[in-house]
């Protein structure tokens, strides 16, 4: 995974909450069997009319957004399904990074999985930014995980919090599955204390054998 | 010994080691896969070498994509077979038993999973979809997440997981006549918004809990995630174990007692603390439903459309002037007499054999109206039986209700059961999210038997004021 350190880039405010991720990604553009492509389906019941046609209005339809790498949203991004699908489509779009002031767990969970760094700001911050974007549409934001913290267009600072472990794993890039894999002598030792300890938790091996004998 | 919550029990048993930066290796009994999450997962561990490290603690269901047209097969919406048949290759290449698109079994995953006892009390299980807390009805800590979590759990088994903080949601109290555990969620919803429990473990507790039977547990856990909660618990009694027993995947014999005497220790102890503690009262709980496209937007049946004039917050005033545009509906009107186009009663919120036996009451030698279409999609093989061994269909398909194969069908608009654009639909599932049922389409969330009465009148109803049939 590519390492996220500091990002400097256009902003693109969408000011809405509670925006889910049937909104980023519709259902019936997750009929795939790979991750890559999905960009075109951002947003796509806003972005464009029934017709196929842009919808002018909508932000990332507009100059200097169609190449932003950066969103601002409102609270409870990400909210509704877990479709990793919708993070995918993001990050095909270009963005690297994600400011709210809150997400919904799993998704926050699939940004860090790929690279992508959300940013929890307080919700005042996060609106001064909306105005911000708004009046001076393509000012440059910078987002720097190393100092955890975030530059706006007048230059003003603010700080955020993530937790160490996913910093380190954006910072470095890290595959969590290599990670684990590093535990399988922990894993192999929990698992042959376990069938000992709750015989039951394991029966379906036994009826999986039965069923193939 | 200080005394500890369910979930504080849960993480004790599967916690394997921790890992720098504050995480813990967690084991997971249980893996649940289906069609359409699943894919990237296989693909990772193909292009990495990797094999399934427990394929036994895996199942898989193919519930999302699949027709619930009579005499099904493979064929569905336009691209998805690819997905159905690539999750055959994928589950048979590793050995994973599935329920697959003919399988006497096949059903939505967190139907069948508790219904075949492979969720059990005490386990940790997860599955790519965001509902999977609907299990942790059983005691148990189920949680669901995304595609590259999928692919660790498949190659180690295991997940990295930061330990959340805890809520209690104590609910004391009986349920009035006529309100139901999707009321009761609905309104707890409604209470402490789409993000109230976000970071938190939710365990439910209280005199209106314990007295509920486990299918409207599942009910109630099933939509802890529409308030933010990733993973929703109750502790296992009596009517727990009664369930659990005698399922075809469940412990048998000793084995069993051996078990439950193991989950009978997993209440939270007296005195355990928990980080939010928050109280109710079941009696002041009306049936519900919802006016907006959040499933925070909800109100009693028989309440008015809320005034975004009155709110002062700003953002909350913009999202429910967007909400009441696209629901096409109008400020200050009530909800009652609202005219609808479609009725599905169907999900992993409300497709059990007691949601449709409260919808078939209600049903019973009445007809649908005339302008709506209504669905009934039994949550899996094993309930659409029970429903027919009772009879329920025929009362359904008397009524004009169409009665369909089990699938999660037109909760996600994933398959082709859609609602067409601009059509009101009263809807037994757990999102009313812009679009969820299709492009353009409206959602009320409610109940089984307000679906059935709207499906009936033609508008949205209060139960209470159908009379009896």
């Amino acid at each position: 995974m590519e390492p996220f350190i500091q990002l400097q880039g256009t902003a693109a405010p969408l000011p809405r909450i509670n925006i889910d991720t049937d909104a980023i990604i519709a259902v019936q553009h997750v009929y795939t069997l790979s991750k890559a492509g999905l960009g075109q389906y951002l947003f796509h019941r806003w972005r464009y009319a029934e017709d196929g046609s842009e919808t002018r209005e909508f932000v990332l339809n507009r100059e200097p957004f169609r190449h932003a790498s950066i969103l601002v949203a409102r609270a409870n991004f990400g909210c509704g399904s877990s479709r990793e699908h919708a993070v995918w489509a993001l990050a095909d779009f270009g963005f690297r990074s994600i400011i709210a002031p809150s997400f919904a767990s799993i998704f926050y969970e699939n940004c860090i999985k790929n690279g992508i760094l959300p940013v929890t700001l307080p919700e005042d911050a996060v609106e001064e930014l909306l105005a911000v974007l708004e009046r001076n549409p393509g000012e440059t934001v910078t987002v720097d995980l190393r100092s955890c913290q975030v530059v706006f267009p007048d230059r003003s600072i603010h700080a955020f919090e993530i937790d160490e472990a996913r910093r380190d794993t954006l910072l470095q890039g890290l595959d969590p599955i290599t990670l684990a894999e590093s535990h399988e002598e922990d894993i192999a030792a929990y698992q042959r204390r376990d069938r000992q300890a709750r015989p039951w938790v394991w029966a379906q091996r036994i009826d999986l054998m039965n069923r193939l004998s | 010994m200080t005394p500890r919550t369910l979930f504080q029990k849960l993480w004790d048993q599967h916690h394997i080691a921790d890992l720098p930066g504050g995480e813990s290796l967690i084991h997971i009994d249980r893996h649940l896969l289906y069609e359409i999450t699943s894919a990237q997962a296989f693909e990772g561990l193909r292009s990495t070498g990797r094999a399934v490290r427990n394929p036994e603690l895996t199942y898989g269901t193919t519930d999302h994509l699949i027709s619930t047209d009579r005499g099904r097969g493979d064929d569905t919406v336009r691209g998805g077979k690819i997905l159905i048949q690539a999750f055959r290759n994928n589950t048979r290449e590793h050995a994973i038993r599935h329920f697959d698109v003919h399988d006497p079994q096949q059903g939505i995953v967190h139907v069948i999973a508790p219904e075949l006892g492979i969720a059990l009390p005490g386990i940790t299980l997860v599955c790519g979809d965001s509902h999977t807390g609907t299990v942790g009805a059983l005691g148990a800590w189920a949680w669901g997440i995304g595609t590259s979590s999928v692919e660790q759990v498949l190659a180690t088994q295991t997940l990295a997981v930061r330990k959340p903080k805890t809520m209690r949601i104590h609910v004391d109290g009986v349920l009035g006549n006529g309100v139901t555990a999707k009321d009761l969620i609905l309104f707890l919803i409604g209470q402490i918004g789409t993000a109230g429990a976000t970071g938190y473990a939710l365990e439910l507790s209280g005199q209106a809990i314990s007295a509920m039977p486990m299918e409207g547990r599942f009910t109630l856990c099933n939509m802890g995630v529409e308030a933010g909660a990733r993973t929703t618990l109750i502790a296992p009694d009596d009517t727990t174990f009664d369930y659990v027993r005698g399922r075809e995947f469940a412990p048998v014999g000793d084995a069993f007692e051996m078990a439950v005497s193991h989950w009978r220790g997993l209440a939270s102890d007296e005195g355990a603390t928990y980080d939010a503690e928050l109280h109710f009262d079941a009696s002041v709980v009306a049936p519900q439903v919802t006016w907006g496209t959040s499933p925070e937007q909800v109100a009693a049946i028989d309440a008015l459309v809320p005034d975004p004039t009155q709110i002062e917050d700003k953002e909350e005033r913009e999202a429910v002037q967007r909400a009441i545009e696209y629901m096409d509906i109008r400020p200050g009107v009530p909800l009652l007499g609202l005219k609808i186009d479609n009725v599905f009663i169907g999900s992993c919120t409300n497709s059990r054999i007691s949601d449709l036996q409260a919808a078939a009451a209600v049903a019973r030698g009445r007809k649908v109206a005339g302008h709506v279409r209504a669905i009934v999609v039994p949550g899996s093989m094993t309930v659409k039986r029970e429903a027919e061994a009772l009879g329920l269909d025929r009362i359904f398909l008397d009524a004009g209700f169409e009665w369909r194969e089990p699938g999660c069908s037109m909760c996600a608009a994933v398959n082709s059961d859609r609602v067409a654009p601009g059509s009101r639909c009263v809807s037994t599932s757990n999102r009313n999210f812009e679009g969820r049922q299709g492009p353009g389409a409206r959602t009320h969330l409610a109940s089984p038997a307000v679906a059935a009465a709207a499906a009936i009148a033609g508008k949205l109803t209060d139960t209470r004021e159908l009379g009896a049939s």
